[in-house]
């Protein structure tokens, strides 16, 4: 039993980095209503631009601050030059769309900052956090920061006019447009503040997994996959899911005999697959009747 | 202008593809038909075996195609499909002796019920839901191909080496001549008979499912049959494809059939056109050709010559290859008018 | 009187087919005008067209000023409100944060609690319900929330399409009741798109009836209402 609540503990660490993530997939779900690909890289280039301003001499915050700034700006940039012109093309293109950029931005990252692994500094230390081996305080830290952007979204969700806009353009672009939402930039802004929450994700899982251009591979995978689990229409869930599919990856890798590493991912994803299969919607997100 | 468009219906992820238009006529593809025919009698070994990997590629990209562009399914794990059917083919080759020929319809057979189960569950998946539910299968082939409870088949992670077949007949023929010609034919083969299956009730089956689920399952189609179906035939021909790659290739290994050829297929599709069964080919060469191109731009930022390349034509077209047949189609006509 | 909006020579079409053939009208401030017509002969098209939401040629002037190239959400900011076909209800959202939206792009930000007490003295049925996902409304509490969502805009003009689709009578009369009352005490011109002719010509003060993208007829509701061979041929009643 403390085999279980240990692993329970563990699952919920590593859990804080695919809530973290799982955190901006629902953003940009909730803003172009499909998943971008390259999100995760997104958040990796950032990563590394916070990592290349500390290397100039700005310290941790500052960086933290001027980072998700550039990321914010970076994510508008990218929507209003690539896929802007994508708008009217098939969902299918766009797909490709975000597969391109992935290849585009892990190649220019490579170029710039080599394929070898870097320390990443955390500002919460690294030591066991209330005595508990199993959690460090950064993440400790990772949790704290997560579920203060969840309260932010929240609160910019539910009580500002402009998230009250971006829903209205996300569930319904064409009455959007009506009561006069520029659902266009509703969009860019979307992307704006996905890149924004993916580059505080990257910062905050880079000490774990280390700062190297395909660090988010795996985590994108996971985060995608607690964003489903969550159901995609739901912050919250997202972050649920994330913490759900931690304590997943940590008791199969436990309990399930001959599972190597690289059979858990797709064993958690089999089980919320199986998840999925009972509760369509996701275990928090709201079921869409769909009227023919 | 009111009752019909009262009805709000959630937008089709593929947009509605009229059967007609799913290929190609008859003269033009005389001409591609003539073109794959005479092409290898004048080039090297080398691009033989390219234009064979074109092929294979092309089948398996029309198999995605026939499940997304037929039916309105996503599939990120063709991959999975394209690797059983691969290792079947090595396994009765190197382990039973068998012919390489026969391989293929058994590989075929194996990965349609392969298919067909894994249809089941993704019935009660759609869109992204069903698009991870399939890419979980494609993360999870090579690590199952490489366990070591299979590995007296499967050669574990060395693989399996598979032997080149020679030109049977005693034909003046070098192998990789004969294996184009092989893989010409069974090619052929599986797109008429795949044109046939869409032009087929089958085939309307699928599109009244890709176009409007709920009405077709009012009009008396079993959805739920026709769906796990397209799954089946999807992954049979990409079964097919995997074991005439294994024979081309001459090698399976775990590695080489990770998500990156799901994606890769993925691509081919777009850039063919999603519901355009000639469009394969011309996709097949994109993925087959494109990142040897950028590799030879520039060999650090290959990836984002990739990359750059890839926007360029979705901008241009962002319906793929059939929207230049489109085009072209039209420009045809204006001439003849003038 | 002057004219609040005049269309000149419009045609839409959707992708190659040809929608609207050269419609021209106008409407006076202050009005209250019905576009009557058959299934098909582009009543929402042309409603359509004059907030840009679909590919039209022609001139289309709102107080003056030329609004034909403008972006759908620009022709709302000039103070047109379109309550669409189908309602367009934000059905996720609860009928208070559905009011809130219909003011998103005024500045006036202060006027906006007080305009939402108004909304609810006009459709008292609105305010037992605020809280209330607006899905879970029937379609004629759907239809009042359509209609007040519009008006926190505080539009000048009002364009509705079909507003009486898909309800009953007794609730037809009472939204019309409604509207009439909107139109004299707001001061806010309205065009009505109907199929349900008869109705539609007891509340407005003007007619246009429109026939497979072209006004066949136009001019007084009342001598509309009265000239039987129109009714019989156009209106169908």
């Amino acid at each position: 039993m403390e085999l279980f609540a240990n692993q329970v503990l563990a699952g919920i660490a590593t859990g804080a980095i695919y809530a973290c993530m799982a955190l901006a997939v629902v953003m940009i779900y909730q803003a172009i209503d499909h998943l971008n690909f390259a999100q995760g890289e997104m958040a990796m280039f950032s990563t590394f631009v916070s990592w290349q301003l500390m290397q100039w001499g700005v310290p941790y915050w500052g960086a933290f601050v001027l980072t998700v700034a550039f990321s914010f700006a970076a994510g508008i940039v990218i929507e209003r030059l690539l896929f802007k012109p994508l708008a009217k093309a098939p969902i299918l293109t766009n797909v490709a769309g975000f597969i391109a950029l992935y290849a585009i931005i892990n190649s220019v990252a490579g170029l710039i900052w080599d394929f070898t692994i870097k320390q990443y500094p955390t500002p919460f230390g690294s030591s066991p956090f209330l005595g508990s081996q199993l959690i460090s305080t950064h993440q400790a830290g990772m949790i704290g920061i997560t579920l203060l952007m969840l309260l932010l979204l929240f609160f910019f969700f539910r009580f500002t006019r402009v998230g009250l806009a971006m829903r209205a353009a996300a569930s319904l672009p064409e009455s959007a447009r009506l009561v006069g939402i520029n659902t266009s930039w509703m969009i860019a802004l979307g992307w704006g503040m996905a890149s924004a929450i993916g580059s505080i994700a990257g910062m905050m899982i880079a000490p774990v997994v280390f700062l190297e251009p395909n660090m988010m591979l795996g985590v994108l995978i996971y985060g995608f996959a607690a964003a489903v689990l969550g159901g995609l229409s739901s912050p919250f869930g997202a972050v649920m899911g994330g913490f759900l599919v931690g304590i997943f990856e940590n008791l199969v890798g436990t309990y399930i005999p001959g599972v190597g590493n690289e059979l858990k991912l797709p064993i958690a994803l089999a089980l919320i697959i199986v998840v999925l299969v009972v509760k369509p919607a996701g275990l928090f997100g709201r079921a869409i009747v769909k009227r023919v | 202008m009111s009752a019909a468009e009262e009805i709000v219906t959630e937008a089709a992820a593929v947009e509605a593809v009229p059967k007609r238009a799913m290929t190609l006529g008859y003269g033009t593809s005389l001409v591609v038909l003539a073109a794959l025919i005479l092409i290898p009698l004048f080039v090297k070994n080398f691009i033989i075996f390219q234009m064979t990997m074109l092929l294979i590629y092309a089948l398996a990209v029309m198999a995605l195609n026939i499940l997304t562009g037929g039916s309105g399914q996503f599939s990120l794990g063709q991959s999975a499909f394209y690797a059983v059917g691969a290792y079947t083919s090595a396994i009765l080759m190197e382990h039973a002796g068998m012919n390489y020929a026969l391989t293929l319809p058994i590989a075929g057979i194996v990965c349609f019920g392969f298919g067909f189960l894994f249809g089941q569950p993704a019935l009660r998946l759609s869109g992204v839901y069903l698009a991870l539910a399939t890419f979980a299968l494609a993360t999870a082939m090579p690590q199952l191909l490489k366990l070591g409870y299979f590995e007296h088949w499967t050669g574990g992670v060395q693989g399996l080496v598979v032997t080149k077949p020679d030109a049977p007949f005693g034909l003046p023929l070098s192998q990789d001549m004969w294996l184009y010609y092989f893989t010409l034919a069974v090619s052929i083969a599986i797109y008429v008979a795949s044109v046939n299956l869409l032009r087929s009730r089958s085939g309307r089956a699928f599109m009244a499912i890709r176009d409007n689920e709920i009405a077709a399952s009012a009009m008396g189609v079993d959805v739920a049959l026709y769906k796990t179906l397209a799954f089946g035939v999807s992954a049979g021909i990409t079964g097919v494809a995997g074991g005439l790659g294994a024979i081309a290739v001459q090698f399976v290994a775990p590695d080489g059939y990770t998500i990156q050829l799901a994606i890769s297929l993925f691509l081919g599709m777009v850039v063919g056109g999603v519901g355009w069964l000639p469009g394969s080919i011309v996709g097949s060469a994109f993925i087959i050709f494109v990142p040897n191109i950028a590799e030879g731009i520039s060999k650090g930022l290959s990836g984002a010559v990739f990359g750059v390349l890839l926007f360029l034509v979705i901008f241009l077209v962002p319906h793929g290859a059939r929207q230049v047949a489109i085009v072209a189609q039209q420009l045809a006509a204006k001439l003849k008018k003038n | 009187m002057t004219a609040m909006l005049n269309v000149k020579d419009l045609r839409a079409y959707y992708g190659q087919v040809q929608a609207l053939h050269g419609l021209s009208f106008s409407l006076n401030e202050g009005s209250l005008t019905t576009l009557l017509g058959a299934n098909g002969a582009g009543k929402t098209t042309t409603l359509r067209a004059i907030c840009n939401m679909v590919r039209s040629t022609g001139a289309i002037e709102f107080e003056g000023k030329p609004i034909g190239t403008r972006s759908t959400e620009n022709v709302v900011r000039l103070g047109i409100a379109h309550v669409p076909q189908g309602r367009g209800t934000f059905t996720n959202m609860t009928v208070e944060e559905n009011l809130q939206l219909g003011a998103i792009s005024r500045s006036d930000t202060k006027a906006i609690g007080s305009d939402i007490e108004r909304m609810y003295e006009h459709f008292p049925v609105l305010k037992q319900r605020y809280t209330q996902q607006a899905g879970t409304l029937s379609g004629g509490e759907q239809q009042m929330l359509a209609v007040a969502r519009a008006l926190m805009l505080r539009p000048r003009l009002m364009l509705l399409d079909e507003p009486s689709f898909g309800l009953a009578p007794l609730i037809v009369r009472d939204l019309f009741r409604i509207l009439g009352k909107i139109n004299r005490e707001e001061k806010v011109t309205i065009l009505v798109v109907e199929q349900n002719a008869q109705l539609a010509l007891e509340l407005a003060d003007q007619a246009y009836v429109i026939e497979t993208g072209r006004i066949v007829m136009s001019g007084n509701a009342k001598d509309i209402a009265n000239n039987e061979d129109v009714r019989k041929s156009y209106l169908g009643y």
